[in-house]
């Protein structure tokens, strides 16, 4: 272990140095906050963006601003978030929430699995993604039978349904809300409404 | 001028741009009850009562008109200014707060006597009568249109004119009907003093404000305004916006760089979920859902909607490949390309229409998309009472939202209004993924398409939104295979075949944005609406976004650097129609096609070239001449003349004055809000007489003005959101950085009303409403001001909406307190501006809490009639 291994290295010691203006001192360092206080710790450290196996080109989930995001991704896990410095929109700024959007992906309070409560049901239950989509799927067609419109009071051809709806929401994507219009207007629905209205 | 928006706490990122022009010498102002972040980065802030932008703004319009300062070359050629209007028009001014037309049988209003002189509207008489079934009386007809909320439906056009050549036109704006001299005549007594009254702003600031602003609207300058759901959120909110137009297009400053009425829309694609709408009354591109009465064929929906002139003239075209787009091969000539396969609206099928209907039990099904109404829509305990009634309900989310668990711990089994035991609602909750974890567009507030790559697959059971609606439709079709039924045929014959990909089957997310962007009969992309034929032959989701799959590239996901293009960055995303990043560019040039001056050049008429040019993609026929005519009896946009800018109105110029279109009038007009604690001083006339009242046990209203017991909820209140949560809470309130941030729901009131109310800064304090009392922490700011309007002070309270029972940080949820009176025209609830009462200490527990409520309710008198009558007793108008 040479001496530059043992108490030299010491804050400390650094910053005195620095301040009395001896070699080997951090320079321009006088109020020892800079180079003197680096620790081989520090030294170590390399950014999450570095070392990520990808760099995926995103879009801030919050507000209509739009930014720039850059998604750093290592093992098939989001690593970091930042801002995009090529967008024309952000220049590589994020706001408060759209600097937590990794916590809002990666965060263990997700819920990821399906839950179900039955009618008058007192908890929750599990439920297989499957079965749920295909008593979804039961449920949208039965209501749908239940409540077909073919004209209305006024004898007027409405071929409609009235029984079910949809709201939001204003974060999904374009071709998201293509579906559920598409969708819903084959099935007869109308009430198909997001945000956008609220 | 930020107006209706705080933008530097809502929209950050967005605001750096709005510091970068006031370091570069742009004069910043903010109008807002509160003093916030924009306001002490202006360089004027002016506090104004909540609810009275209109007044403000009409303010600003009669400063321009009795000075001469609107920028007369503008407003002549590119406006209706010079437009005569029928002699059986009626301003408020001859009717104490009320236009012409109005019935109040129907309680709302014929819009006949509104039009121009020598020329019908669509929604008038005419070629409209050629329905399916015996036409009622104009006057019926026009009332009916709007009772439907079709005034919507004119999202990217105006309403058609049945014949150009017939429009009457004063250049030197001085015919007593000219739409100039309707104005002047219509805002003559929104005067300074008047202003200062209403709004609470003192006379000197309104001048300073005034000068500021026309100051800065010459050839030289443009002032831009921008505004957000402080605007939108109002018994009479589609004519805030209205009045800022009008203001706008007097003043020179639509269609021009550093100009515009900018909307800061708050949601990332909220402005993609209005142009491919998942709205009642929207079919993608702004094209209507049809009516059975004008709507039988689709000749019928055609004539009834599509304008002579200009460019909404094509609408059979894009409503035919749009068709195509939905039902493929089935969709034919002969058959109508399925036009009868759409079904009807008849009447507001709205959201809040959509909880009623819940309530009554005719709805009972019900698809939250992220989405929480048990927290952000108006009303929460409607929005949870309605979900009790459900037959089944499927919460799509990424956290347990207060909307998925209210049958277990949400306010009503609190109070013991609702058990668990007693709920039959059936709830399935279905993980999401996030924007990570799928390929999509966002369209921003600027309209502009970007895409966002999937960089992870979504953890568990989270799925996209596209997967979950491709797989239910692709399950239901399967279950409906070999159906005969008649009503079956729509889904089995729907274009459903999207390939997927991966472990969960992805559908892909680039192939339904080919299908949004268009084919031509060979399969290739389109590149421009301008290709879209009505013979079948071209399929387009969504004529607007026509060219976002230009060429077999997905535009929108387009990424050039800033630095490497010019400054309009027209490489970076795809912004619709055409890559165009300024609409209305063509009005940036003077009538000969030449810039307004060197400074704001944008877009012009290259006559070595002989076609327009400039710096973004000109909005215009690219080669139509500045001084083109067109002849008589010319259709389409060949109608619209070379000094025409506003395309997609049939007369090409921007409406000073709405001949059709809206449901509240022609011209925006002060009202007070739905409950007000004082009453109009500019007419008898106190609300919106058009606007929705739900007359519901659930949806009391207060008594307003100086009507007995108004005395009971003396507070202004207002709503808003903070930089650290979004909306709901959904995406912020379980988070641990942005919980820490912002911990707390709370109050904001002045230091004097905290003295006069007893409340503590830090302390607790109770917010009622006749709909429900909430508990908020105290904040004492002298950010809140008390405004001194008519012979008294107004205080205001201000409250964040974000806060309900779950996540990292809980709290009471503002929308407890607010009620579903509603803007007649987009139906839009009014929640920035209400009045209220606030005590010290926290809100009773269980059934104290009602009782309470309920004790408020007996001291002001309340009944299921209080606010509801939509014409003031007093006012002489409904006699027209």
């Amino acid at each position: 272990m040479g001496l530059r291994e043992t108490f030299l290295p010491w804050p400390v010691l650094r910053q005195a140095r620095a301040v009395a203006g001896l070699p080997g001192a951090g320079r321009g360092d006088r109020s020892g906050r800079g180079d003197s206080a680096r620790s081989r710790v520090t030294d170590r450290l390399q950014p999450r963006t570095s070392t990520a196996d990808r760099v995926v080109a995103s879009v801030c989930p919050y507000c209509a601003v739009g930014c720039g995001q850059l998604v750093y991704v290592k093992d098939e896990r989001v690593v970091q978030i930042e801002g995009d410095p090529a967008s024309p929109v952000s220049r590589g700024r994020l706001c408060p929430k759209g600097a937590a959007t990794k916590q809002l992906v990666t965060n263990p309070r997700r819920q990821t699995r399906v839950r179900y409560r039955r009618p008058y049901g007192t908890d929750w239950e599990d439920l297989d993604l499957d079965t749920a989509m295909d008593m979804i799927a039961d449920r949208v067609l039965a209501t749908r039978d239940a409540t077909w419109t073919d004209e209305d009071s006024q004898g007027r051809r409405v071929r409609r349904t009235m029984g079910f709806a949809a709201l939001g929401g204003a974060t999904l994507d374009n071709e998201e809300n293509y579906l559920i219009k598409k969708l819903g207007t084959a099935l007869g629905a109308v009430q198909i409404e997001n945000q956008a209205r609220i | 001028m930020v107006q209706g928006s705080n933008m530097a706490e809502c929209h950050p990122v967005g605001f750096q741009w709005v510091m970068a022009a006031k370091a570069r010498g742009a004069t910043l102002i903010h109008v807002d009850p509160r003093l916030t972040r924009t306001g002490a980065l202006a360089d004027l802030h002016v506090p104004l009562r909540a609810g009275t932008d209109i007044a403000l703004l009409g303010g600003l319009i009669n400063y321009v008109l009795c000075n001469g300062l609107e920028f007369r070359e503008y407003v002549v050629a590119y406006t209706n200014a010079a437009t005569i209007i029928g002699e059986q028009f009626r301003d408020t001014e001859d009717l104490d707060g009320l236009f012409s037309g109005w019935q109040d049988d129907k309680a709302g209003y014929a819009t006949d006597s509104w039009q121009y002189e020598g020329t019908s509207v669509a929604s008038s008489a005419g070629k409209r009568e050629r329905g399916t079934r015996a036409r009622h009386d104009g006057q019926g007809r026009s009332h009916e249109r709007q009772a439907t909320g079709r005034g919507h439906e004119h999202g990217s056009h105006g309403a058609a004119l049945s014949d150009l050549s017939n429009i009457r036109r004063d250049e030197t704006l001085r015919h007593p009907r000219c739409v100039f001299q309707l104005l002047k005549r219509h805002y003559s007594r929104y005067t300074p003093e008047m202003v200062a009254r209403v709004c609470g702003i003192p006379v000197d600031v309104f001048l300073q404000l005034a000068r500021m602003v026309t100051d800065n609207s010459t050839r030289d300058r443009t002032t831009a305004w921008a505004y957000a759901v402080g605007w939108t959120q109002h018994t009479v909110g589609v004519q805030y916006i209205r009045a800022a137009s009008v203001l706008q297009l007097l003043l020179g400053n639509i269609g021009r760089p550093g100009g515009g009425i900018l909307a800061l829309r708050g949601h990332a694609s909220i402005q993609g979920s209005t142009d491919i709408p998942t709205l009642y009354d929207l079919l993608p591109g702004y094209l209507p859902m049809p009516h059975p009465d004008a709507h039988g064929s689709l000749d019928e929906y055609v004539a009834d909607d599509s304008a002579d002139t200009g460019y909404w003239g094509n609408m059979r075209a894009y409503t035919v490949s749009l068709l195509k787009a939905y039902w493929g091969e089935a969709a034919t000539a002969d058959n109508d390309y399925c036009f009868d396969y759409l079904p009807r609206i008849t009447g507001d099928h709205s959201t809040y229409q959509t909880v009623k209907a819940q309530l009554d039990g005719s709805c009972k099904g019900y698809f939250l998309n992220g989405e929480n109404p048990a927290v952000g829509s108006a009303n929460a305990k409607a929005q949870r009472l309605g979900m009790a009634n459900l037959d089944w309900l499927v919460v799509r989310d990424f956290a347990l939202i207060e909307s998925a668990t209210w049958w277990r711990d949400g306010p009503e089994v609190e109070s013991g209004e609702l058990r668990p035991e007693t709920v039959g609602t059936e709830v399935f909750f279905l993980p999401a993924a996030a924007h990570t974890e799928k390929d999509g567009s966002f369209t921003n507030t600027q309209r502009m398409l970007q895409w966002h790559h999937a960089a992870v697959d979504p953890p568990g059971d989270a799925r996209s939104d596209l997967w979950f609606w491709f797989h239910l439709g692709r399950r239901i079709r399967a279950k409906l295979a070999g159906s005969t039924a008649e009503r079956d045929r729509p889904i089995l014959d729907l274009t459903w075949d999207y390939p997927t990909s991966g472990e969960h089957a992805e559908p892909s997310a680039e192939a339904v944005l080919r299908e949004i962007n268009g084919r031509a009969a060979d399969g290739t992309c389109l590149s421009s609406y301008q290709q879209l034929t009505d013979d079948g032959a071209t399929a387009c989701g969504c004529w607007i976004y026509c060219g976002a799959y230009a060429d077999g590239v997905n535009q929108a996901a387009r990424r050039k650097p800033h630095t490497e293009q010019n400054w309009v960055a027209p490489e970076w995303g795809w912004a619709w129609p055409a890559n165009r990043r300024l609409l209305y560019n063509r009005a940036s040039a003077d009538p000969e096609g030449r810039p307004w001056s060197e400074r704001k050049a944008y877009v012009w008429w290259d006559e070595g070239k002989g076609r327009w040019t400039g710096h973004d993609v000109p909005d215009f026929q690219p080669t139509k001449r500045p001084d083109h005519r067109p002849p008589p009896g010319a259709r389409r946009e060949d109608a619209l003349s070379g000094i025409d800018p506003f395309i997609m109105q049939a007369d090409g110029k921007g409406w000073l004055y709405v001949p059709a279109g809206l449901s509240d009038g022609p011209v925006p007009t002060h009202y007070e809000p739905q409950e007000s604690p004082v009453p109009n001083l500019l007419y008898g006339q106190q609300h919106n007489p058009a606007r929705q009242t739900s007359r519901r046990t659930v949806d009391p209203y207060q008594p307003s003005g100086d009507e007995p017991g108004s005395g009971v909820f003396p507070y202004a209140l207002t709503t808003y959101r903070l930089t650290e949560h979004h909306t709901a809470g959904g995406m912020s309130r379980w988070l641990p950085y942005l919980s820490e941030l912002q911990p707390e729901m709370f109050c904001e009131v002045s230091p004097e009303l905290a003295r006069e109310a007893g409340l503590e800064h830090l302390g607790w304090a109770t917010v009622v409403t006749a709909r429900e009392a909430i508990e908020a922490r105290v904040l004492v700011t002298d950010r809140m001001v008390p405004v001194r309007v008519h012979d008294r002070i107004v205080h205001q309270v201000g409250v964040p909406y974000h806060w309900g029972g779950n996540g990292l940080t809980t709290g009471d949820s503002a929308n407890e307190l607010t009620h579903l009176s509603l803007d007649p025209n987009v139906h839009i609830q009014e929640t920035k501006a209400l009045s209220c009462d606030v005590r010290p200490g926290r809100r009773p527990r269980g059934a104290d809490r009602i009782a309470l409520v309920e004790e408020y309710r007996r001291r002001a008198g309340i009944t299921a009639e209080t606010g509801t009558a939509p014409r003031t007793a007093a006012s002489p108008g409904g006699t027209a």
